[in-house]
């Protein structure tokens, strides 16, 4: 592992993919080739290789972490995984292919800034191939590899790579989402094009997978625009020593996106007043201004009465506010989503009771339409809901803002997370009837 | 880069900053796990950042095997003084006493003995949530760990049946007896805790600095020899930790990568004296952290089989 120089980016990646694609090896070799295994780690593989591999060092059990797992060979879970170059920093989510678990998916994937779907040169696009690349494109990841896997095993052909890379053009187009998409031939098992460039593949110009992580522009996958800032704690200090903390009352939070600076007017929603930003604090010091998506400290002009789930927002570009949604919703669970059932629903900070009016549309992944249907959602269906909240929400549409565009449902009473929801943008815009603080 | 961009270790930061702050307003009774280790050391200072200029809104736990490093537990008191916060202690000594753990005969690691420990103490001031420092990086069945680790009335974690965790929204509900196990740290590695403390220049107990200690080889690991055994009115604590007159000892320049109990920490032999040595270290190291501690050595689904049991 390379020593790490400041400033260094961090890149966060999910692999997809169904079962026996190769996304274990990939990340194996991404590790092994980066030299970012360990003795010990290396240790254990060749302790279980015995048992698994018939004698082989299995580079898939570096990441197929649980005993469970390998027993049944799959992998069950999101299992996160480290490594870095001189270049960058690299967060991995191994997310699961097998057909049962797009929830995974939908979990490795929301926090990533590219995405590897995985496809084996041998059997070319399957419903797993589009479901994953809709996924993707559902979640707004920036970027996308298609990773044409086991190229050896189809002779390195050049034919086979371009019919594939064909054949997944041909939807993409429907899922213009993506700033970037990459098809990159490979062969995890030997390291073809992982990380170095492979001598099979004359025909290919672009980049190894490894050269391309480490160079992508991921500068600008952040949200600098609209200022959005959900208050997650209110910091009120009891009986500071400190006499100038007697009346600090600061409002704490993420900032969802954009940038603030000291002396900037705000509004404070839903109430809707407008003030100004007296002070940006955090520990190291005020601040002059701070950015999407640092964790800070604001200290208002005026002494408003807010709180955890209040957002406050620039005064351009305001959000929406509705109690009456419309989301795409990825269900999570084995009992169905169920129109009239009472949820609780979690966005930025806030949860409130929902109850979901009506399924309008489910995604058939074949053919990546979305069909009219009444029937409620299922595991791993995604499609088009309506939702009535308990109380309105602050939001804007999940495809300018992820973070205030999202939410999730939780089931009541098991308090299990059965549903991750994204926000369609709103018809309009909240329309506060300011009245400039005064008292 | 633009100048509206986050390096990674402000990005770990502001991640683990938003986790404890969701903590803090999502439950009513939360714990901080600190240990004084270098992690939780880390979890101190993201605290302050989260909450200052208020108080911690949260105590400080700590479950002892008794047998500590003393260097560990004079830094953990002093650091809780410090910061103003309390420190609730917890012994498996006086677990044996109430009887709400039983020594295994033969086994005189205890490390297995802090799970029904801090279950009780979570019972006993019903915490809902208690933060740990725990990171994926530092071991398989951890890399499957979510940031709000779910736990039933019997403390148990499930691997198979883990809340999915979307975006940054944490479902952070409990019904009453179950609990949370919450690791702002989840995506650091052991170099970002470092680079992070020199960053922070956050101060740490000295036995990760390199100093002269008397060792002895068990297990293919170089284990402190425990301190002398004083009272006679008592059992020996250590006994069966102590060298054989057939173990190999050695007095040596070493230092902890990670520290567990005396028992369950094995030193490395190591000159690193700064943590600008000890950053040196870790990019060139070839062994994992926990490759130095003996109890994840026994299998290899060890440390799986300890989390669904209720452990940290
Ligand atoms: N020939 C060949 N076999 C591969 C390649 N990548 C993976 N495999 C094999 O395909 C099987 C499934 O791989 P694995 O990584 O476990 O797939 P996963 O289920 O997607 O994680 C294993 O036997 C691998 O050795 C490749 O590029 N070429």
């Amino acid at each position: 592992m390379p020593h790490s120089q400041h400033p260094i980016e961090l890149l966060r990646f999910n692999t997809c993919g169904s079962v026996d694609d190769g996304k274990s090896t990939l990340i194996g070799r991404l590790l092994y080739d980066s030299k970012s295994l360990m003795e010990d780690q290396v240790e254990a593989l060749e302790k279980s290789a015995d048992i698994t591999g018939g004698g082989q060092i299995n580079l898939a059990n570096l990441t197929d972490g649980l005993r469970a797992e390998r027993e049944q060979g799959i992998t069950i879970d999101v299992a996160y995984r480290y490594f870095a170059t001189p270049k960058r920093k690299f967060i991995v989510a191994d997310t699961p292919g097998h057909v049962q678990y797009t929830r995974n998916m939908v979990t490795g994937a929301s926090t990533a800034n590219l995405s590897i779907v995985l496809v084996d040169a041998r059997q070319g696009v399957i419903e797993q191939t589009r479901r994953h690349t809709y996924i993707a494109a559902l979640l707004g990841i920036p970027h996308l590899v298609i990773a044409v896997n086991k190229m050896d095993l189809v002779d390195w052909s050049q034919a086979r790579f371009q019919e594939i890379r064909d054949e997944i053009e041909d939807f993409l187009p429907k899922l213009d989402v993506f700033r970037d998409v990459k098809f990159i031939p490979m062969s995890a098992l030997n390291g073809d094009n992982v990380v170095d460039a492979s001598p099979h593949t004359p025909w290919y110009e672009g980049p190894s997978l490894l050269a391309h992580l480490e160079t992508v522009h991921i500068a600008s996958d952040w949200n600098l625009n609209s200022f959005r800032f959900p208050v997650q704690w209110v910091n009120r200090p009891n009986n500071p020593t400190d006499p100038s903390l007697h009346d600090f009352r600061g409002l704490s939070g993420q900032i969802a996106s954009g940038i603030i600076r000291k002396g900037q007017q705000v509004v404070v929603l839903p109430i809707g007043i407008k003030t100004t930003v007296k002070d940006i604090w955090s520990h190291d010091g005020t601040l002059d201004e701070a950015f999407c998506p640092q964790s800070v400290t604001l200290c208002l002009e005026h002494d408003i009465d807010i709180s955890r789930g209040d957002m406050i927002v620039g005064i351009e570009n305001l959000p929406g506010r509705n109690a009456e949604l419309t989301a795409r919703v990825c269900w999570m669970h084995q009992r169905p989503l169920q129109p009239g059932k009472k949820y609780f629903l979690k966005h930025t900070t806030q949860t409130v009771q929902a109850v979901v009016a009506a399924v309008e549309n489910k995604i058939n992944f074949n053919t990546l339409e979305a069909e009219e249907t009444n029937a409620p959602l299922g595991i791993n269906d995604i499609g088009t809901v309506r939702i009535r909240t308990a109380k309105p929400l602050v939001y804007d549409g999940y495809g300018t803002n992820r973070l205030t565009g999202s939410f999730i449902l939780i089931e009541q009473g098991t308090n299990l997370t059965v549903g991750a929801g994204m926000l369609n943008a709103p018809t309009e815009a909240v329309k506060p009837e300011y009245t400039d603080f005064a008292i | 880069m633009s100048s509206y961009h986050l390096d990674h270790l402000q990005y770990l930061e502001t991640e683990a900053i938003h986790v404890m702050r969701e903590v803090a307003a999502e439950f009513e009774r939360p714990a901080l796990l600190f240990s004084g280790g270098k992690d939780s050391i880390c979890l101190l200072r993201l605290a302050e950042k989260a909450f200052r200029p208020s108080d911690l809104p949260m105590p400080f736990l700590n479950v002892e095997t008794g047998h500590e490093f003393p260097e560990l537990i004079e830094f953990r008191d002093r650091r809780a003084k410090e910061l103003g916060v309390k420190l609730i202690v917890r012994t498996v000594e006086e677990a044996f006493q109430k009887g709400i753990a039983q020594p295994t005969p033969g086994v005189v690691s205890r490390n297995q003995l802090q799970i029904p420990v801090l279950l009780a103490a979570i019972e006993e001031f019903q915490f809902d949530c208690c933060i740990g420092g725990a990171r994926r990086d530092e071991e398989k069945a951890r890399a499957k760990e979510r940031f709000f680790s779910f736990r039933d009335s019997f403390g148990q974690w499930d691997p198979k049946n883990q809340r999915p965790e979307i975006w940054n929204l944490y479902n952070a509900r409990v019904n009453p007896g179950e609990n949370m196990r919450v690791f702002p740290l989840s995506n650091w590695t052991e170099m970002d805790v470092w680079e992070y403390i020199k960053k922070e220049k956050l101060e740490v107990p000295n036995i990760y600095f390199s100093h002269e200690r008397e060792c002895f080889r068990r297990g293919g690991q170089w284990l402190p020899i425990p301190p002398p055994h004083t009272d006679a009115t008592k059992p020996d604590p250590y006994a069966g930790a102590r060298p054989k007159p057939t173990d190999t000892v050695k007095k040596m320049v070493c230092r902890v990568r990670t520290i567990a109990d005396m028992i369950s920490t094995g030193m490395i032999e190591s000159p690193a004296d700064s943590v600008d040595d000890i950053i040196g270290e870790v990019s060139a190291a070839r062994v994992t952290e926990r490759g130095t501690r003996a109890d994840d050595k026994a299998s290899e689904a060890a440390m799986e089989d300890r989390k669904k049991a209720g452990y940290f």
